[in-house]
C-alpha cells in the first residue's frame, strides 16, 4: 500500500507546525476571508450521559452543551483560569462563611422570564435535596442545612436499606433577600467557596424546570450565549447564539451544532474534509510522530488542561503500606522518557499533585521525589526491605496499556523487582474494584478539575473519606489542616495552606504524581482566532467563521 | 402454501420469546455495574444510583424485568436508555441508516457477484476467469476494516472522490456507495465464486443438455434453464447475508460515521444498557427469520419441483 499523501509528513511543514504549536497553538487563520457573523459551527461532542440538566452534568459530553448555554455567577478565564464576576454584580464575604451575593438586573432566560434570586436558590436546593437523585449534591455539602436535605443511605444502594427521607426540602443556609440579591451561610467557613460559582451545579433554573422537568429535559432553557433548538440522540445537539444575551463574551458566529461520532478517527476524517470545524480530541493514531501536525499546518494546537494523571497505592493492601517503597516506585519511574517515547511529548511531567493550569498551584512541591533517580530509588527499596512483585491495573478500554508497561518497564529496570500490568477490561469494573477497596494493584487515577483552584485537587482527593480517594489515605494533621486552609479568610491565604498541605503528601506519597495533561486539537479552514481553554472547550466567544 | 407460510410463521413466536429471553439474560448478567462509569472519574452518589435503579427496576429478579420489558414491547414502548432517550427514537434514527447502507450493499454484492460469476460460469477457464478468482480470493483474504480505510484514504482524503465520513442522518444514498462497498466486498467475493460453481455445475446437468437436445436458442438455454437453477444457492446466501449486513456493520458504520444500528448495540454493551441491546436485536432477529422464510418461498418459484404443502 502507498503511503498516503496526508500522512507522509514534509520536514518543512512539521517544523512550520512545531513552530506553531510552540508559540501556544491558537494561531489565527486570517487568509483574507471576513468573518461572518452569522456564521454556522460544528463541533466534535459526545453523547450526553445524563439528561441536559446542570445539577446532574458533570461529564464531559453534557458538560459542552450546558457550558454553552448557561453562564453563572462568574466566570473562569480562558486562559489563567481565574473566576471573575458574569452575572454576578458582586459577591461579597468578611469572614468565608456568610456570602452576599447581588446579581446584576435585566439577565433573561431563553423563554424570556428574567433571572432572580429565586432562580438560583431554587436550583440550588433541587440539586442538594437527595431523593432528586442529582449527581452534583454534594458541590453543596459546605452550605449550612446540607445534612437536612441530603441524607446517606445507612448501608449503601446495594444495602436492603433506603436512605430516609430529608427532614427539610430547602438549605437553611440559603436565603433570599429580594429579586436580584441572596445569601449564601454555609455551616464552616470555606475559603475558595465562591471559586466554584461558575461550575455546573451553581447555575440557575427557570421556574418553568420546577413545574414541568420532563419538558424541561426535552427541551432545556438556560442564561447563556446559546439557546437549545434540537436534539437527535446520538447524532447532533443544535444550538443558535442567544441575540437576547445580556452578558459579556458575546460570540461572533450564529449556530452551534455539537456532533457526535463513532469516535475521534472519524471525528478527525470529518475535519480533514471540511465537514467538521473542531475536534478536541485527536486520536491517537494521528497523535503518533506527531501526524496531525502535518496533516493539518496551521490548523493544529496543544493547550494543557487542569487534569492531571496519578498512581495511587491501595494502602488498605498491606504490601504498599512501607512508605519507602512507595518514594522508591516514584524515584524509578522515568517520566521524561515515557512522556516522550510514549506520547509524543504531549504529557508534561508532574512536579506536584497539583496541576500548574490552576490558581494556587506552585512549582516543584514533589521535590526530588518525582525526578528520575535509580540509586536513589534503590536506597529507599533496600531501606524498605521490601522483597516481591508489585503489579499496575487500570481499565483496558481507555488506551492506558502502552504507557503502563512502560511504567512497569521503568520500574523493573531501576529496582530490579518484578513489575507486571494487569489490566480489567472495563472502567465501570475497575472503579467498582476501587470503591469497594478491592483494588489490590497501584492504579492509574486521572483527575480533571471541575473548577479551577488548588483546592479541587487536594480535598477531593486526599483528603480522609473524601470522595475520590481512590487511595483511602489518611492522616489526621493533613486534614487538619486543609480544614484551616477551608477556614481561611481569603483566598491567597487559603492557598498557601493548602501548598503547605500539599507538602506534607510527598512526606507519605500515598499516590504517585505522574503528569499534567495537554489537550491536542484540530480545526477546518473556515476558523479563525481559535483558541481552546484550560477547561478543554473550545473558547466560543473569541472563534470566528468565515464564509 | 397457506398453510406453510402459517407454520412458518407461527414458528417465529417461540425463537423470538427465546431469542430476546436469552440476550436479555446475557445483558443483564455482564459484569460491572451500569452506573460506575456514569459520573466521570469520581464514584456517583449513593442516591443518584438509588434512583436510578428504583427507575429502571434494577432491584427486581431478571424475569420479572424481562416481563415487565415484553409486556412495554407489545405496547410499542422499546423503554429507555440510562441517558434518558427513548430507546425507540434511537432505533427509529439508526434503523433507516443501517437498511440503506445493507441495501447499497446488497445491491453491489448482487449485481457485480453476479456478472462476475455468471460470466466466468459461462465461459470456463480462460483469463477472465483467473482475474475474477484472483480478485475474489484477494478481497476474501482484506479483513473489512482494511478495505474500508484503504477506500476512505485513497478515494476520500488523497482523490477527494467521496465524502470521508457520511455528513448527515439519514445517510444518502451517494455517500453510502463507498460504505456500501466496503461492506459488501466478502460477501460479492462470495456470490461471484458461489455462481461460478453453480453455473459450472449446472451446464452438465441432464436438463440442460436435454435443453439444447431439443433446439432451444442459446438465450433461453442459459437464462430460463441454467440460471434459474444456479441460483438457489445462492439465494439462499443473499438472503441469510441480508441479515448479516444488518449486524455486522459495526466496523464499517464506526469507519464511515455512519449512525446506524450497530454501534447502537455496541455503545449498549459497552454501557449494559439492556434495554437498547434488546430491542435492536429483537429487531434483528424478526428480520433474520423474515428473509429466511422469503427466501425459502423462492425456491418453489425458482425450482418447480420444490413444493411446500
Amino acid at each position: 500500500m502507498r503511503k498516503p499523501r496526508w500522512i507522509a509528513a514534509s520536514s518543512m511543514s512539521l517544523a512550520l507546525a512545531l513552530t506553531i504549536a510552540g508559540c501556544g497553538g491558537g494561531s489565527s487563520d486570517d487568509s483574507g476571508a471576513a468573518a461572518n457573523a452569522d456564521g454556522a459551527l460544528s463541533i466534535f461532542g459526545t453523547e450526553p450521559e445524563n439528561p441536559l440538566i446542570p445539577g446532574t452534568t458533570t461529564e464531559a459530553g453534557g458538560s459542552k452543551v450546558i457550558k454553552a448555554m448557561w453562564t453563572g455567577l462568574t466566570s473562569y478565564d480562558p486562559v489563567t483560569s481565574e473566576s471573575k464576576n458574569a452575572m454576578a454584580e458582586s459577591i461579597d464575604t468578611d469572614d468565608s462563611k456568610v456570602y452576599k451575593i447581588k446579581i446584576k438586573q435585566g439577565w433573561k432566560f431563553h423563554d424570556g422570564t428574567e433571572v432572580k434570586a429565586k432562580n438560583y436558590v431554587d436550583a440550588w436546593n433541587f440539586t442538594a435535596y437527595s431523593p432528586n437523585g442529582q449527581q452534583a449534591a454534594s458541590f453543596f455539602e459546605q452550605v449550612e442545612g446540607y445534612q437536612d436535605v441530603n441524607t446517606a443511605d445507612p448501608d449503601g444502594p446495594d444495602g436492603p436499606q433506603q436512605a430516609p427521607e430529608p427532614a427539610a426540602k430547602t438549605m437553611s443556609g440559603l436565603k433570599v433577600i429580594d429579586d436580584y440579591n441572596f445569601e449564601v451561610t454555609l455551616a464552616e467557613p470555606f475559603s475558595v467557596f465562591q471559586e466554584k460559582f461558575g461550575y455546573n451545579p451553581f447555575f440557575p433554573l427557570p421556574d418553568s424546570f420546577f413545574t414541568d422537568q420532563a419538558a424541561f429535559e426535552k427541551n432545556p432553557i438556560g442564561n447563556g450565549p446559546f439557546k437549545f433548538v434540537s436534539r437527535q440522540p446520538n447524532t447532533n445537539i443544535v444550538l443558535v447564539r442567544n441575540d437576547d444575551y445580556t452578558g459579556p463574551d458575546k460570540p461572533k458566529f450564529k449556530d452551534l451544532t455539537i456532533r457526535m461520532f463513532e469516535g475521534a478517527e472519524a471525528g478527525y476524517a470529518a475535519v480533514n474534509s471540511n465537514e467538521l470545524d473542531f475536534l478536541d480530541t485527536v486520536p491517537p493514531s494521528s497523535l503518533a510522530g506527531a501526524a496531525y501536525q502535518s496533516d493539518f499546518p496551521d490548523r493544529n494546537g496543544s493547550t494543557p488542561y487542569m487534569g492531571n494523571q496519578t498512581l495511587a497505592f491501595p494502602l488498605y493492601q498491606p504490601q504498599y503500606q512501607n512508605v519507602d517503597l512507595r518514594k522508591a516506585i516514584s524515584l524509578a519511574i522515568n517520566r521524561q522518557e515515557i512522556s516522550e517515547k510514549i506520547f509524543e511529548g504531549t504529557r508534561l511531567p508532574a512536579d506536584g499533585w497539583v496541576n500548574p493550569a490552576v490558581p494556587g498551584y506552585v512549582k516543584g512541591q514533589c521535590g526530588d521525589l518525582c525526578e528520575y533517580n535509580p540509586e536513589r530509588a534503590k536506597e529507599f527499596l533496600a531501606k524498605s526491605g521490601f522483597t516481591g512483585a508489585i503489579t499496575l491495573s487500570t481499565n483496558a478500554d481507555g488506551g492506558h496499556k502502552e504507557w503502563m508497561t512502560a511504567v512497569c518497564n521503568s520500574v523493573k529496570n531501576a529496582l530490579g523487582i518484578e513489575c507486571t500490568y494487569e489490566p480489567i477490561p472495563t472502567f465501570g469494573e475497575t472503579r467498582q474494584k476501587i470503591s469497594n477497596q478491592q483494588m489490590n494493584a497501584i492504579s492509574r487515577a486521572g483527575w480533571i478539575a471541575d473548577y479551577p483552584s488548588i483546592e479541587n485537587f487536594l480535598n477531593p482527593l486526599y483528603r480522609s473519606n473524601a470522595s475520590s480517594n481512590d487511595s483511602t489515605y489518611s492522616n489526621p494533621a493533613f486534614d487538619a489542616l486543609l480544614a484551616r486552609a477551608d477556614a481561611a479568610p481569603s483566598v491567597d491565604e487559603a492557598d498557601k495552606l493548602y501548598q503547605e498541605a500539599e507538602r506534607m503528601l510527598a512526606v507519605d506519597m500515598p499516590v504517585i504524581p505522574l503528569w499534567n495533561q495537554t489537550a491536542q486539537y484540530v480545526w477546518s479552514e473556515r476558523l479563525g482566532n481559535v483558541r481552546m481553554g484550560s477547561d478543554r472547550e473550545l473558547d466560543l466567544s473569541t472563534v470566528t467563521v468565515n464564509g | 402454501m397457506g398453510r406453510y407460510v402459517l407454520r412458518r410463521l407461527l414458528q417465529l413466536i417461540p425463537v423470538f420469546l427465546g431469542t430476546t429471553f436469552l440476550i436479555y439474560w446475557l445483558v443483564w448478567s455482564l459484569p460491572g455495574d451500569p452506573f460506575a462509569g456514569k459520573c466521570g472519574e469520581r464514584p456517583c452518589p449513593d442516591a443518584y444510583i438509588s434512583l436510578m435503579r428504583e427507575k429502571f427496576h434494577l432491584d427486581e429478579p431478571v424475569i420479572v424485568q424481562y416481563l415487565r420489558y415484553l409486556g412495554n414491547l407489545f405496547q410499542g414502548d422499546f423503554g429507555e436508555t440510562f441517558r434518558g432517550s427513548s430507546v425507540g427514537d434511537l432505533i427509529a434514527i439508526a434503523y433507516p441508516n443501517t437498511i440503506r447502507l445493507a441495501l447499497v450493499a446488497l445491491v453491489i454484492e448482487a449485481i457485480i457477484g453476479l456478472a462476475a460469476g455468471i460470466m466466468t460460469g459461462l465461459r470456463g477457464r480462460g483469463f477472465l476467469d483467473n482475474v475474477v478468482l484472483i480478485s475474489t480470493l484477494f478481497l476474501i483474504s482484506l479483513p473489512v476494516f482494511v478495505t474500508g480505510f484503504v477506500l476512505q484514504i485513497v478515494l476520500g482524503f488523497e482523490l477527494g472522490w467521496i465524502k470521508t465520513t457520511v455528513s448527515k442522518s439519514p445517510a444518502p444514498w451517494d455517500e453510502l456507495i463507498a460504505p456500501g462497498f466496503v461492506l459488501g466486498s466478502l460477501s460479492m467475493a462470495y456470490v461471484a465464486r458461489l455462481t461460478r460453481t453453480s453455473i459450472a455445475e449446472n451446464k452438465r446437468a441432464d436438463f440442460v443438455r436435454t435443453a439444447v437436445a431439443k433446439g432451444q436458442p442459446q438465450s433461453r438455454v442459459v437464462g430460463v434453464h441454467l440460471l434459474r437453477n444456479s441460483a438457489i444457492p445462492v439465494l439462499t446466501f443473499l438472503g441469510t447475508d441480508l441479515g448479516a449486513l444488518m449486524g455486522g456493520a459495526i466496523v464499517t458504520e464506526g469507519i464511515f460515521d455512519i449512525k446506524g444500528i450497530g454501534n447502537l448495540v455496541y455503545d449498549g454493551i459497552i454501557g449494559k444498557d439492556g434495554l437498547v441491546v434488546t430491542g435492536v436485536v429483537t429487531l434483528l432477529v424478526v428480520v433474520y427469520l423474515m428473509s429466511n422464510l422469503l427466501v425459502d418461498l423462492l425456491y418453489a418459484v425458482l425450482d418447480p419441483r420444490i413444493r411446500y404443502d
